[in-house]
C-alpha cells in the first residue's frame, strides 16, 4: 500500500467507526481529540488498527502515536 | 410514566391499542429461519438514537438499555422531572432486566473471531453486564441515588417497583426512577424456546397468546422498556409534580419449589401479603393484571391463587399479556403501566383470545371484551423462575 492509500483507508475506517467526518482530520491533528477518545474507547481505536493491518500496538508504542500522521507512520512502518 | 413496546411507543398508542385490543404479535421469518420452534413474537420498534445520543454512549447499550432510555426520557418528561432538578437532587434508579444475551454472544463472537481481546470493543463489557440498564440511565441522566438491578426473572419490573417503594416509604430515597426491560431479540429466548413453552399457533400470531383460555398452547415473547417514576407524597407536592397515583402495599413471597414450574401457595402467599401490606379488602380491589403468561399451567395456578386470595369475590381479571406477548423482566413495570392507562381512563381492556376457560380457570372472572369502566383501585400480579413472585397494589390519585 502506498502512503496515500493507508491515509485514505485509515481516515474512511476511522470516520465510520467513530462517527466524524473526515473534513475534521488533519495530519497535525490530536488523534484523542479530533476523535472523541477516551481511556476506554481508544480500544476501539487499537482493534480498528489490529484487526484491519494485523499490527499489534503495544502500550509503549501507543503513547506515541499522538497525531493523525503517528498513525499513519506507524501502520506504515509496521505493514 | 413512559414505554417502548410492541402495542406502541408513546402512552396514547398504548392506551389505544389497549381499548381496541390490538395484538403486537407477529410471525417472525428471521426466527423461522434461524430454527426456532415458534417463530413469533413481539413487534418492537427498533431505536434509532444516532442523532440523539453520541457514539462513545451508544457504544454502552444494548438493544434493552437504548428501549430503557426512550422509556425514561418519556415518563421524565411526563413527570416535570428536569435534568436541572435532576442534578441538585438525589434520584435514585432500580431496574429490572435479567439477561443480555445478544450483547454478550456479539462481543464473544467477535473475539473468538479475532483470537483478539480488543475485538469485543470498548463497550462490550458494560453492555454484558445485568446491571447494563440502571449503570447506562445512571450515568446518562445523571442520577445519584441508589444504583440497582433487579434479577427476579419475569417479577424483575415489579420488584423493582416493590424495592423501591419500600425505600421511599422507610424515608432512605425520595425520588427512584424504576422500571423494567427486555431485550427483544431471539438470542435472549432461543434456549426458552427450546423448553418448549412457547406457542405453535403459527397460522394467526395474534391469536397465539390467549392467557386463560381453554385452548392456551404456550407464550409469546416480547420486550421493550417501561419506566415509571416513584417519589414520596411530600417530594411531589413540594416540585409539583403531576401525581398519577400511589403505591399502596407490594406483596412477595418464594415458592421453594421446582424451578420453572409454579405452584399455587406461593403466589398466593404474594397476593395476601399485598392486600395486607396495603391495608385493604379484596373487595377494594376493582381489577387485577394477572401475571398469566398464556402456559397451561401457569395459568391454572394464578387462577386458583387469585380465587383463594379473593374468595367470593369475582374481581375482573385480565392479562395483557394477550395483546403484548410476554415481555419478561420488563413485563412487571409495563403492566403496571397498562393498568394505569386503564385506571386513568375508566375502562378495562379485554383479555384478547379469552374465549372459553377451563376446569380451572373457570373459577375467576376473565374479561374477554373492552368495557368501560371505573376502578380506583389495582393489583398487578408478576411470578418468574426459580419460584420468585411479586405482587403491586396501585390506587388512583
Amino acid at each position: 500500500m502506498t502512503r496515500q492509500e493507508i491515509i485514505d483507508q485509515v481516515n474512511s475506517l476511522l470516520e465510520e467507526e467513530f462517527e466524524v467526518e473526515q473534513s475534521e482530520f488533519t495530519p497535525d491533528a490530536n488523534l484523542k481529540d479530533t476523535l472523541n477518545l477516551d481511556s476506554i474507547n481508544l480500544v476501539d481505536l487499537i482493534a480498528l488498527v489490529q484487526m484491519t493491518y494485523k499490527i499489534t500496538i503495544p502500550v509503549e508504542d501507543l503513547k506515541k502515536i499522538q497525531t493523525f500522521n503517528n498513525l499513519y507512520d506507524y501502520i506504515e512502518q509496521h505493514l | 410514566m413512559g414505554i417502548w413496546s410492541c402495542i406502541g411507543t408513546t402512552l396514547d398508542e398504548v392506551r389505544q391499542s389497549l381499548f381496541e385490543g390490538r395484538s403486537g404479535i407477529v410471525f417472525s421469518q428471521e426466527r423461522k429461519d434461524a430454527g426456532f420452534r415458534s417463530p413469533i413474537c413481539g413487534n418492537v420498534p427498533k431505536p434509532d438514537l444516532k442523532k440523539v445520543l453520541s457514539r462513545n454512549v451508544r457504544q454502552m447499550m444494548p438493544e434493552e438499555a437504548q428501549y430503557a432510555y426512550l422509556a425514561t426520557v418519556q415518563a421524565l418528561e411526563q413527570a416535570k422531572l428536569t435534568q436541572d432538578y435532576i442534578d441538585s437532587h438525589e434520584v435514585g434508579v432500580i431496574y429490572g432486566n435479567d439477561s443480555v444475551a445478544e450483547a454478550t454472544m456479539v462481543a464473544m463472537d467477535k473475539f473468538r473471531q479475532a483470537g483478539l481481546t480488543a475485538a469485543c470493543g470498548s463497550g462490550a463489557i458494560f453492555q454484558s453486564m445485568n446491571s447494563t440498564v440502571t449503570m447506562n440511565l445512571a450515568t446518562l441522566f445523571h442520577l445519584k441515588g441508589i444504583n440497582l438491578t433487579a434479577s427476579a426473572a419475569c417479577a424483575s419490573g415489579s420488584q423493582s417497583l416493590g424495592l423501591g417503594f419500600l425505600l421511599i416509604k422507610n424515608g432512605l430515597q425520595d425520588c427512584i426512577v424504576c422500571g423494567g426491560a427486555e431485550e427483544n431479540n431471539m438470542y435472549g429466548i432461543a434456549s426458552f424456546d427450546a423448553l418448549q413453552t412457547f406457542s405453535t399457533r403459527l397460522d394467526d400470531p395474534t391469536k397465539a397468546s390467549r392467557p386463560f383460555d381453554r385452548d392456551r398452547d404456550g407464550l409469546v415473547p416480547s420486550g421493550g422498556a417501561a419506566t415509571l417514576i416513584i417519589e414520596s407524597y411530600e417530594h411531589a407536592v413540594k416540585r409539583g409534580a403531576p401525581i398519577l397515583a400511589e403505591i399502596l402495599g407490594w406483596g412477595f413471597s418464594g415458592n421453594g419449589d421446582h424451578i420453572s414450574t409454579p405452584n399455587v401457595e406461593g403466589p398466593t402467599r404474594s397476593l395476601l401479603r399485598s392486600l395486607e401490606s396495603a391495608g385493604v379488602k379484596p373487595t377494594d380491589i376493582g381489577y387485577v393484571n394477572a401475571h398469566a403468561t398464556s402456559t397451561p399451567i401457569g395459568d391454572s395456578r394464578e387462577a386458583e391463587a387469585i380465587a383463594q386470595a379473593f374468595g367470593d369475590y369475582k374481581v375482573p381479571v385480565t392479562s395483557t399479556k394477550s395483546l403484548t406477548g410476554h415481555e419478561m423482566w420488563m413485563a412487571g413495570a409495563s403492566e403496571i403501566i397498562y393498568s394505569m392507562l386503564m385506571m386513568k381512563n375508566d375502562f378495562i381492556g379485554g383479555s384478547l383470545n379469552f374465549e372459553n376457560p377451563d376446569e380451572v380457570t373457570q373459577c375467576i372472572n376473565v374479561i374477554p371484551e373492552t368495557r368501560q369502566q371505573h376502578f380506583d383501585m389495582f393489583l398487578s400480579n408478576s411470578f418468574g423462575f426459580g419460584g420468585t413472585n411479586s405482587t403491586l397494589i396501585i390506587k388512583n390519585l
